[in-house]
């Protein structure tokens, strides 16, 4: 299994390193001279000099890729264009905040979806079925920056249920390790933020999650109609064995494995969504960061922020295949 | 003495939404304790569905209309599902087709085999170990101490309908019901399936239905057998007596239809027309638009299954006196 691991982790080296040409490339291939694409077209000429040489552009492509690389190894990120701070702090800062976000609404659209997908499954046809698929089909649809405005306008604006927007409310005492607030929360319990760090999660996490809910809920039932006609599901039942076990000990095991698929890539969904997301609960992540980048024309923010999610997408697949081969015990992981 | 198994007038309709269509019409027979029952017919004749009839397993749309299933004094058909469950794999085991399909592939061995004895005796999980090896063994599956811990996937076809006997074998039921449980495999692997059914029937004192399409393995096997047609009996009696002396043209058919070492060049026989689909039945005997011998009255009237000797052989066909 390790062996297996392993392998596939230099499997990546040549993703992520096409990856990193790409990235590099984006601000060399945007038609115009890279430093005016950076300071704008008004720049002086001495500015415009100036970022070439604090960047390199006047050196040769080739050489500014390798610089680019050597820091990437080195854990710099270079600096962001307009405070000139490190790009890596804002990440530190940034990062935990949309993968907390993004793991939440993953749990959530896991659980809703397969839950409503096994029900349809077994209840094929049934006025159940025809709802939750509706409402998948709904979910599927419905653009989430609309579909996030209308819950905050609901449950934040008209009911006041749950909180308008942010991480937490301003005033609430939280010391911070791994900037994941609600594991930070836990880790030095303090319940007080974790109660309200969760408040402020679930409006954002659910409007997230729609899409990915919906999809994962499609696949679970095709999954799992495909799973319940097999002849293995004939023999469980003539063991004598009860519903349940045949249900969830027998079919869903084997449904998961395309499901598992399918939630692995809706991670990527995940991260991609979150910028909208992010940018309407004024969620401080990186999607809200890079949005607010593009509206800047901030190449190097840009740059880290797609690195960074390339990274995690390559990383969660690596994820899926492993929890593949341990549901399947027909993948060979020799 | 009572019958271990009685089927009474048993009638499975399928309810889509054009109408009802019948699928067995009103066959009944009985089966002793320790008895080996055939169920002969081609594809589509309703041998399966009489299977999964007496384990009430019919999948829908389908349902059991009217009849009886009485097994040890209980009416099966009317039994609340947790009751029928308790029976199920435990007094009634059930052998199917493919080996390849029926193991789950996710599921070691050894799990598929003690949930079953879980499921049924109030055992602990290493008796229930012990009595999975103990199976094993009865089907002579070589180390099975290694065989539980491995997955279907890593045992050849022949093993694994072994590992599916040994399954049925688990709670020491007193019938087994095998549909076509050879048909997926070689003709060699068939054979020794077939002899390790009939060893175990014998030690076990188990009672045998046996679903096929192959009179020939009936003829090796069973002690009675019932020849189905369009969803009834058009002959049934003892195995030897029937595969000797066919009454019913359509039992002569199937008789002719198994292959021999024929010259080379010559065709092989094969009853004319096929079966009819479940929505178009023909009027009168089902058989007749295939039947070389039928006459007028074959196609208005039903013929009604009667003995026509005195062995317990029961025909239905006009045309036999």
């Amino acid at each position: 299994m390790l062996a297996y691991i392993i392998r596939r982790i230099f499997v990546l080296i040549p993703t992520l390193l096409g990856v990193s040409i790409l990235v590099f490339l984006m601000l060399h291939l945007t038609p115009g001279d890279p430093a005016e694409l950076l300071m704008g077209e008004r720049a002086s000429e001495e500015a415009l000099q100036e970022i070439r040489e604090h960047l390199g552009l006047n050196k040769p492509l080739y050489e500014q890729y390798g610089l680019f690389l050597k820091q990437l190894m080195q854990g710099d990120l270079g600096e962001t264009i307009w405070t000139r701070q490190k790009v890596w702090i804002e990440v530190k800062q940034r990062f935990p905040a949309t993968i907390e976000l993004s793991i939440v609404a993953l749990f959530i659209s896991c659980f809703a979806g397969m839950i409503l997908g096994i029900i349809s499954a077994t209840k094929q046809y049934s006025i159940f079925d025809y709802l939750s698929m509706l409402g998948a089909l709904v979910g599927v649809s419905m653009p989430i920056f609309w579909l996030g405005l209308v819950f905050m306008l609901i449950f934040a604006l008209n009911l006041g249920w749950l909180p308008m927007s942010g991480r937490l409310t301003v005033g609430v005492e939280l010391e911070t390790i791994t900037n994941l607030y609600i594991l930070d929360a836990i880790i030095t319990r303090n319940w007080a933020a974790l109660r309200d760090a969760l408040w402020h999660i679930i409006m954002p996490a659910v409007t997230l999650s729609t899409i990915p809910t919906a999809i994962v809920a499609r696949m679970t039932r095709s999954a799992m109609l495909e799973v319940l006609r097999q002849d293995y599901i004939k023999t469980a039942k003539a063991k004598g064995l009860s519903q349940f076990i045949v249900i969830f000990k027998h079919a869903l095991r084997n449904a998961l494995i395309p499901v598992v698929t399918t939630i692995g890539l809706q991670f990527g969904v995940l991260l991609g969504g979150a910028i909208l997301t992010e940018t309407i609960f004024a969620w401080p992540g990186v999607g809200k960061w890079m949005y607010d980048a593009v509206m800047q024309r901030d190449y190097m923010v840009i740059r880290s922020g797609t690195l960074f999610i390339a990274t995690i997408f390559v990383l969660i697949n690596l994820c899926v295949d492993v929890l593949y081969a341990v549901i399947n015990p027909r993948i060979s992981v020799k | 003495m009572r019958h271990l198994l009685e089927v009474k007038d048993l009638e499975v309709k399928f309810a889509l939404w054009f109408g009802e269509l019948t699928a067995i019409d009103g066959i009944s027979f009985t089966l002793d304790r320790g008895e080996r029952l055939g169920i002969v017919g081609e594809s589509g004749a309703g041998k399966s569905v009489t299977g999964f009839a007496i384990i009430n397993l019919i999948s829908k749309p389908g349902y059991i209309s009217a009849g009886q299933i009485l097994f040890e004094g209980q009416e099966l058909n009317r039994l609340p599902e947790d009751e029928m469950r308790s029976i199920r794999g435990n007094r009634i085991s059930m052998i199917f087709q493919d080996p390849m399909m029926t193991l789950n592939p996710v599921l070691t061995i050894g799990t598929q085999m003690i949930e079953t004895v879980l499921a049924h005796e109030n055992v602990s999980k290493s008796e229930a170990v012990d009595i999975a090896l103990d199976k094993l063994k009865k089907v002579h599956i070589p180390s099975p101490e290694k065989r539980i811990h491995q997955y279907p996937h890593e045992c050849s076809g022949g093993m694994r309908q072994r590992i599916v006997v040994a399954i049925a074998l688990l709670t020491n039921p007193a019938l087994i019901i095998a549909d076509e449980p050879t048909t997926a495999l070689d003709v060699t692997i068939q054979a020794e399936i077939m002899d390790l059914l009939l060893e175990l029937c014998e030690s076990e004192k188990m009672g045998l239905i046996l679903i096929t399409h192959d009179l020939g393995v009936v003829s090796q096997i069973t002690e009675k057998v019932i020849v189905m047609y369009a969803g009834k009996i058009v002959e049934s009696g003892a195995t030897q007596s029937v595969v000797q002396d066919p009454k019913h043209p359509y039992t002569r058919g199937l008789l002719k239809a198994i292959p021999g070492i024929i010259p080379p060049g010559s065709r092989l026989y094969q009853i004319p027309g096929m079966m009819p689909n479940l929505t178009e039945i023909p009027q009168g005997c089902s058989f007749h638009p295939r039947c070389t011998i039928s006459e007028s009255i074959c196609s208005t009237e039903v013929p009604a299954l009667i003995s026509k000797d005195q062995h317990h052989r029961m025909v239905a066909c006009h045309m036999v006196k």
